[in-house]
């Protein structure tokens, strides 16, 4: 059974008397506890496909399912992660990470013991009183991770979630993720624009065009990571493997192809169905 | 009046370095000697014209005889009441009608913030109504209040709505759409949403509303106590006046500037606390 199902999702922009294709017919299967990455150029949709899972967008035909469940609204079975933390500033560490409990009407004692577990899964001990502000971005973004976990949620719907990050912390991030997702696996849809971290972390790698976007193909990582021991390994070590390199090159070539692909295209991308105003 | 209306949205979200370059970053004591040079200018020319001779006292009393009689005024009563008297009931008057404006326009101008669909039935009304001086009302307070309390609140009302409306309506619809997108994930229903993401998010477009608001209340207030009977620094200024005592004019003056001065010290830090606290927002 899939835990996520994008049924020929189509969505359409409207800005001023123009109309935007932005998603075009997209297909595709989230199994239950896969982790999934979308990758593709910037304006592609990738983000409005995760939107649409987490009820904060609607597809303009096709349905999206999560569970066996149309998605109607956003909701805490869907924890979403994004890019800009979305943490709230007024609220430390602990009452950030404590906040869809408090939601779901989980009693303090029981909700602090939860906190307490995710804050130390995520690494994040003696800051359980700062502020946001306070922190680094890596950190930041630990919280948010923390916060979406601490509902365990059956579905993770992270949006470029690493992409704030500098180099150093990306990595340590992406290590961090992969470990998470051995002790608590949950069913992920991964959003980013960075082909090794989507290839490192994915059990599929769904590659998208630019816009309007399609699936142009889906690669299937896990047989690979599982038969090398991916998760056994040092995240260095991983992306030094010939099959690494292989399916990461293979990606590149994809997405560059894409581009080439646009620079020659006409420069009107949008539909202009409705351009013959009154 | 009305475009002092709308504190400046950006201050209030917190970007700090605005401060320094605006006032080309004096030290404190440098800030400090300027202010002192500035009053005793104000005083020094205000002496010289008045003992010049050019303008009879009667229009424009030395700074001297209006000093002699604000001190008087402290403990000598005059229309029934000391000058501490008459600020203290001028100040009860201010808090009733700045609290109820704050208690009604706050929440209302996050509702609007938050339901588009009300800012699009209140709005036009209010743009209307937020240009009418304070004072316009004066007729209307003493046509339906009499001379009860009803009518210098409702004049300090008009003044001090129209900001707490603004600033809770800017606040609320400027809130990082991430974090209300994030809090609907998350599972907050709607009062939790008002409570925990919607107030907090505004707080310092709030706290800085209420800081005009409050200034203008304290402004509208003598108007307001043009329509008073017993009391009131207004009162005493209108007594003064006919009185033709304009030392005691100015006095009432004096006082309204000092007490002003000061509500607007106090929410000016609490302001800054805010936002100080907010910094990361």
């Amino acid at each position: 059974m899939s835990q996520i199902s994008f049924q020929s999702v189509s969505r359409v922009f409207r800005r001023g008397s123009e109309e935007i294709l932005a998603v075009a017919d997209v297909s595709l299967e989230v199994a239950d506890r896969e982790f999934v990455a979308i990758v593709g150029p910037s304006g592609c949709g990738k983000t409005t496909l995760l939107r649409m899972a987490a009820g904060l967008d609607f597809p303009s035909s096709g349905s999206v399912l999560v569970g066996a469940r149309e998605v109607a609204e956003p909701g805490p079975d869907r924890a979403v992660v994004f890019q800009q933390f979305a943490l709230f500033p007024w609220k430390t560490v602990r009452e950030n990470i404590g906040f869809g409990l408090k939601c779901r009407g989980v009693p303090a004692a029981q909700r602090n013991a939860a906190v307490d577990r995710y804050i130390e899964m995520m690494g994040l001990q003696g800051h359980e009183n700062a502020y946001p502000h306070q922190l680094s971005g890596g950190m930041q973004q630990r919280v948010a991770i923390a916060r979406s976990y601490a509902l365990e949620p059956e579905v993770l719907l992270m949006d470029e979630p690493f992409g704030a990050l500098d180099a150093q912390t990306r990595i340590e991030m992406q290590e961090e993720l992969i470990r998470l997702a051995r002790v608590n696996p949950r069913t992920v849809l991964f959003i980013t624009h960075a082909v090794e971290e989507a290839v490192y972390l994915a059990d599929r790698v769904a590659v998208m065009t630019r816009r309007p976007g399609r699936l142009a193909e889906i690669i299937d990582v896990a047989p690979v990571r599982r038969a090398e021991a991916w998760e056994e390994r040092p995240i260095e070590e991983v992306m030094d493997l010939g099959s690494f390199t292989h399916l990461r090159t293979r990606i590149w070539k994809m997405l560059r192809d894409e581009r080439e692909a646009k620079a020659e295209a006409p420069r009107v991308t949008p539909l202009q169905r409705r351009k013959a105003g009154p | 009046m009305g475009g002092a209306v709308a504190a400046d949205v950006t201050a209030a979200q917190g970007a700090r370095p605005a401060r320094g370059r605006r006032r080309g970053a004096p030290g404190v004591v440098e800030l400090g000697l300027l202010s002192l040079g500035g009053f005793a200018a104000f005083f020094g020319l205000w002496f010289v014209v008045a003992r010049s001779g050019v303008v009879p006292a009667r229009f424009l009393p030395a700074p001297g005889v209006v000093a002699a009689t604000f001190f008087h005024l402290t403990h000598d009563p005059f229309a029934g009441y000391t000058l501490q008297q008459h600020l203290l009931s001028s100040i009860g008057r201010f808090l009733m009608g700045f609290a109820l404006a704050a208690a009604a326009g706050v929440p209302l101008g996050l509702l609007m913030g938050w339901f588009r669909w009300l800012d699009d039935v209140v709005s036009p009304v209010f743009e209307g109504f937020r240009f009418i001086a304070p004072i316009a009302w004066v007729p209307f307070a003493a046509l339906w209040f009499g001379t009860g309390i009803g009518g210098p609140i409702l004049i300090i009302f008009s003044g001090a709505f129209p900001p707490c409306v603004i600033n809770a309506q800017r606040g609320a619809r400027l809130i990082e759409p991430h974090l209300i997108e994030a809090a609907r994930s998350l599972g907050a229903g709607h009062c939790r949403m008002f409570a925990e993401v919607l107030v907090p998010g505004a707080l310092p477009s709030i706290v800085a509303g209420l800081r005009i608001s409050a200034g203008l209340a304290w402004q509208s207030l003598v108007g307001a106590e043009l329509i008073v009977v017993s009391s009131g620094v207004g009162y005493l200024m209108v007594q003064g006046q006919s009185n033709l005592a304009t030392p005691i004019v100015m006095s009432g003056m004096i006082a309204i500037g000092i007490v002003g001065f000061l509500i607007d010290v106090a929410l000016r830090a609490a302001e800054a606390r805010i936002r100080r606290g907010w910094a990361g927002a």
